[in-house]
């Protein structure tokens, strides 16, 4: 009976020294600023892994999301009679839910797992000791350029998918099933709002990019430096990403429909 | 690796890409107008009743939207809805014995304000009020007052069933 307790005790410790540990990081990376004329091109060279690299998956997969939205609301809309709503119910569903849910997903398996595994393989092979011993401090050259470029990348590929999916609704609603173009465009403008509906999946979407770079690259510095260590943090990346995207996603959306 | 120069170019254009996206998106898919300020004068109208109007609803002369509704707001002595409409400044001939009635699009739709002109030779212009307004008919009060109707022809009915009385409410019953 006491053991029980006595490793919940140690496991609540732990949880609170990883937080802690986590939240150490963070501070590091946003406080100690590196030199901006260094550190810029580094920045760089992470959105381009990151986010130009992340663009197909982005683009095929909201292409796909857009038609099949608006192939199942059209047959739904359609027993109304109201298959003139169809816009809205693609847009205002996209730029609100999917856009910004998705993309958080899609990222977290694309980017996030690469960032992990790199750190984590760095972690292992000594590098970012040997990074120490030459006086060079791999948080800054190696830990806050990857958060930053995660952060930076993650709204923008929202942005994309949110535009590509609404075209694909409008191939599939106006080019094939032959909704009038004037009535789509013209009901989406009446019903989408820029700042409550527009603005808010952004503002989803940069709280989702900051959490999964932050997950991924402390699941990276603080991996278990064998390859099953790098194995398993890998996978806890794209796990507690996904979760605390879904998750997150609920307390936003409660926080915004609220009139915040 | 690929050099840093190709590097900045394809974050570059994915930075233009993404700007890009977001101007379709509030242009086209939000409708964003409200950034460039539409030319253009103020007027005003007090109605005992707006209904649903919204901010942004349209303001109409048959059927062609010449505005948008741009603050509605309660007046405190009255109790009259005070409406402030930005009329485009296209239209500057509008008649100010002209009346504005609240409608509705459709069966379900949003309500705008519709404008009929009149013949007067003087014109609204920037800060003049519509006088002759008409307030938004709303669904449950209409069935209301024909719910209100058919109690009474009912009575008239069973009280004085001889009198010819030519209320609607009788040919209902008739049927």
């Amino acid at each position: 009976m006491l053991n029980q307790v006595v490793l919940l005790g140690r496991l609540g410790i732990e949880l609170i020294r990883d937080y802690g540990k986590a939240g150490q990081l963070l501070f590091h990376v946003i406080f100690r600023l590196p030199n901006f004329r260094k550190g810029f091109p580094l920045v760089l060279q992470q959105i381009y892994a990151e986010g130009v690299l992340s663009l197909i998956i982005i683009i095929v997969s909201s292409l796909f999301i857009g038609m099949v939205v608006a192939l199942q609301g059209y047959h739904t809309l359609a027993k109304f009679g109201a298959s003139a709503e169809l816009g809205p119910l693609v847009a205002l569903s996209v730029v609100r839910e999917l856009g910004p849910v998705v993309t958080g997903l899609l990222f977290a398996g694309r980017a996030g797992s690469a960032v992990t595994a790199e750190i984590g393989l760095m972690k292992a092979t000594e590098q970012l000791s040997s990074m120490e011993m030459m006086a060079v401090n791999p948080v800054h050259r190696v830990i806050s350029p990857r958060l930053w470029g995660g952060f930076i990348s993650m709204p923008l590929l929202t942005i994309i998918f949110n535009m590509t999916a609404i075209y694909g609704a409008y191939l599939v609603g106006v080019k094939w099933l032959g909704l009038d173009a004037g009535v789509f465009w013209s009901n989406m403008q009446s019903s989408v709002d820029f700042h409550a509906d527009l603005l808010n999946g952004i503002i989803k979407s940069v709280v989702f990019g900051f959490v999964v770079a932050w997950i991924s690259v402390y699941q990276g510095y603080f991996a278990e430096p064998t390859s099953a260590g790098i194995a398993s943090a890998t996978t806890r990346t794209v796990v507690y990403s996904s979760l605390a995207i879904l998750g997150l996603d609920f307390v936003l959306t409660a926080m915004m429909i609220g009139g915040w | 690796m690929l050099s840093q120069r190709t590097t900045e170019t394809c974050v570059g254009l994915f930075l233009l890409a993404a700007i890009g996206a977001l101007l379709v998106l509030a242009f086209k898919v939000s409708g964003l107008t409200s950034f460039f300020k539409t030319e253009g004068y103020n007027v005003t109208a007090s109605f005992d009743d707006i209904g649903q109007l919204k901010v942004r609803a349209a303001v109409k002369i048959s059927g062609v939207t010449i505005g948008e509704v741009s603050a509605i707001y309660l007046d405190p002595t009255s109790y009259k809805a005070v409406v402030i409409m930005h009329i485009n400044s296209n239209m500057k001939d509008i008649p100010d014995d002209s009346s504005a009635a609240i409608l509705t699009a459709g069966l379900l739709g949003d309500n705008y304000i519709e404008i009929s002109p009149m013949y007067s030779a003087t014109f609204l212009k920037n800060g003049s009020e519509i006088q002759d307004t008409h307030a938004a008919m709303i669904l449950e009060k209409l069935i209301g007052q024909f719910l209100f109707k058919i109690g009474n022809g009912s009575d008239n009915h069973s009280n004085s069933a001889n009198t010819s009385s030519t209320t609607p409410a009788k040919s209902v019953e008739k049927k």
